[in-house]
């Protein structure tokens, strides 16, 4: 798996790639999505949940997938702390807002399948609790982040504060377990449970591989909306500069300059 | 070594000093642990049943008051600077800032704690457990507190972001003291919630310095 990021780390490959893999991944979210549903609807009634059986194909992704972006964001923030990589960081970047909306849909979702079920739209399930403080995770992360002008500095805490967050996450998931051991009464989902039937295991496995794609596409797009505004704004950077003075080059930058000389600092021309 | 021994020293006398120091954090405390009977209402059987988580999450809100203060003073005022040029690590540095912290606010709260609990109902057995929790926790709350008042540093409206940074990291220390309070009212065995605080807490004293000195060599840079 080391080649897909050092084929990618380049930028002209990158952008080359993404133009027609974000597109391509988007058409297969969506016929993904289509036929999962489909057979989501077609599926018969849950002889316990009724027809609620058919939220699962829409939360349980969700779920998976909001746990998924974390991994990606952490192992692109490890790549831009350590590499300082500009690509690595437009990809963390653009990672946790997907990540958050994942996981909220899975809490949304959860908590409309809990009403019939559980009686409540919210219960303190250990599961519930992880997903959530997750969701909390994520929003530190685009806050920190938000709230620096200096974008370099921005990138290089948010990637900190991924890596504290993705050495905790497992730390939180088995307190949360251990506490809602402790606690034990109103957890209504039965552990382990009956093991899925095919009838909906099928549209559940089309279903998270369709989010998958989806997810990947939007990632695409969003790296190369990131890509495309740090370039107009190293663009505006030189326009201000003026003619033949040169200046720094941006190492996301496509057009390389003739006057362009070695810059000892990995910055990318991010105005300070 | 008598130089840490100074900067031991000032760094608690500075969390001591200015700007109230333990004393906001108690009043604070103090003010929760008023307002709870309050909301909840005065039943004695109601609020002693809470009594023990109560004042163990007013706890974890008192322990992010002055962090705000850990790193951003420093910063500002360029002592931070110096600090990362001594030839003392910068996480050793970060190390003795929270322990500093836990010293001036963290310790004095411990001693709150059994009060607060007591007065909201809690049994007086309880006491020397919840003095002994809130010790540890103290720990815990600075030591991954730190992490969320490095990273902030330099950013816009720093202390709120601290505590959105730093609550979900604040999440095990606060099941497990809760846990093990929980357990020993309940005559359970309340010693793995206590072993797991300890955990945690030596785990953010040996991990959180590196995470804070890479957020304000980050910051310096």
């Amino acid at each position: 798996m080391t080649w897909a990021p050092a084929f990618l780390s380049n930028p002209e490959r990158f952008m080359a790639f993404s133009r027609w893999a974000a597109p391509m991944f988007g058409v297969i979210a969506l016929a993904l999505a289509a036929w999962g549903l489909y057979l989501g609807f077609a599926a018969p009634e849950d002889y316990q949940q009724g027809q609620t059986v058919r939220i699962m194909f829409i939360h349980v992704p969700a779920a998976w997938l909001a746990s998924f972006v974390y991994v990606c964001l952490a192992g692109a923030s490890f790549l831009s702390l350590i590499f300082r990589h500009a690509l690595a960081d437009a990809a963390a970047q653009a990672a946790a807002p997907l990540g958050a909306g994942f996981t909220l849909l899975a809490l949304v979702t959860g908590s409309l399948w809990g009403r019939p079920m559980w009686g409540a739209y919210w219960v303190w399930d250990a599961r519930l609790t992880s997903v959530l403080v997750l969701f909390l995770l994520y929003v530190a992360y685009v806050a920190l982040r938000a709230s620096m002008d200096d974008e370099q500095k921005a990138a290089r805490a948010g990637a900190i504060l991924a890596l504290v967050g993705a050495v905790n996450l497992p730390i939180i998931h088995y307190s949360v377990d251990w506490w809602n051991t402790l606690h034990q009464g109103s957890s209504v989902f039965r552990e382990g449970g009956p093991t899925l039937a095919p009838v909906f295991l099928q549209p559940l496995l089309i279903m998270a591989l369709a989010y998958m794609s989806a997810f990947g596409s939007l990632w695409l797009v969003r790296i190369r909306g990131e890509v495309w505004r740090r370039r107009a704004e190293a663009a505006a950077l030189r326009a201000a500069r003026g003619p033949g003075t040169g200046g720094s080059r941006c190492s996301i930058s496509s057009t390389p300059s003739s006057s362009s000389r070695p810059s000892p600092s990995p910055s990318w021309c991010s105005p300070r | 070594m008598s130089r840490l021994a100074a900067l031991l020293a000032r760094e608690t006398a500075l969390a001591w000093g200015r700007g109230g120091g333990p004393l906001v954090a108690v009043g604070f405390y103090a003010g929760v642990a008023t307002l709870l009977p309050l909301a909840i209402g005065p039943e004695p059987e109601r609020l002693a049943a809470i009594a023990p988580g109560a004042a163990w999450v007013a706890l974890a809100l008192a322990s992010l008051l002055s962090l705000e203060r850990l790193f951003e003073r420093d910063y500002e005022d360029g002592a931070l600077d110096l600090l990362s040029l001594s030839s003392a690590p910068l996480e050793l540095i970060c190390f003795i800032k929270c322990l500093g912290q836990w010293l001036a606010t963290g310790a004095p709260l411990a001693l709150a704690a059994p009060v607060a609990a007591i007065a909201l109902g809690a049994r007086p057995e309880l006491a020397p457990l919840i003095f002994a929790t809130a010790l540890l926790g103290g720990v815990a709350f600075a030591f991954t507190g730190g992490i969320g008042a490095a990273l902030s540093l330099g950013a816009r409206r720093g202390g709120l972001l601290t505590a959105v940074i730093v609550l979900p990291l604040f999440v095990p220390p606060v099941i497990f003291g809760g846990g093990a309070l929980d357990a020993f009212a309940g005559g359970l065995p309340w010693r793995s919630g206590f072993a797991l605080l300890g955990a945690y807490a030596a785990m953010a004293v040996a991990l959180g310095p590196l995470a804070m000195a890479a957020a304000c060599r980050n910051a310096l840079s």
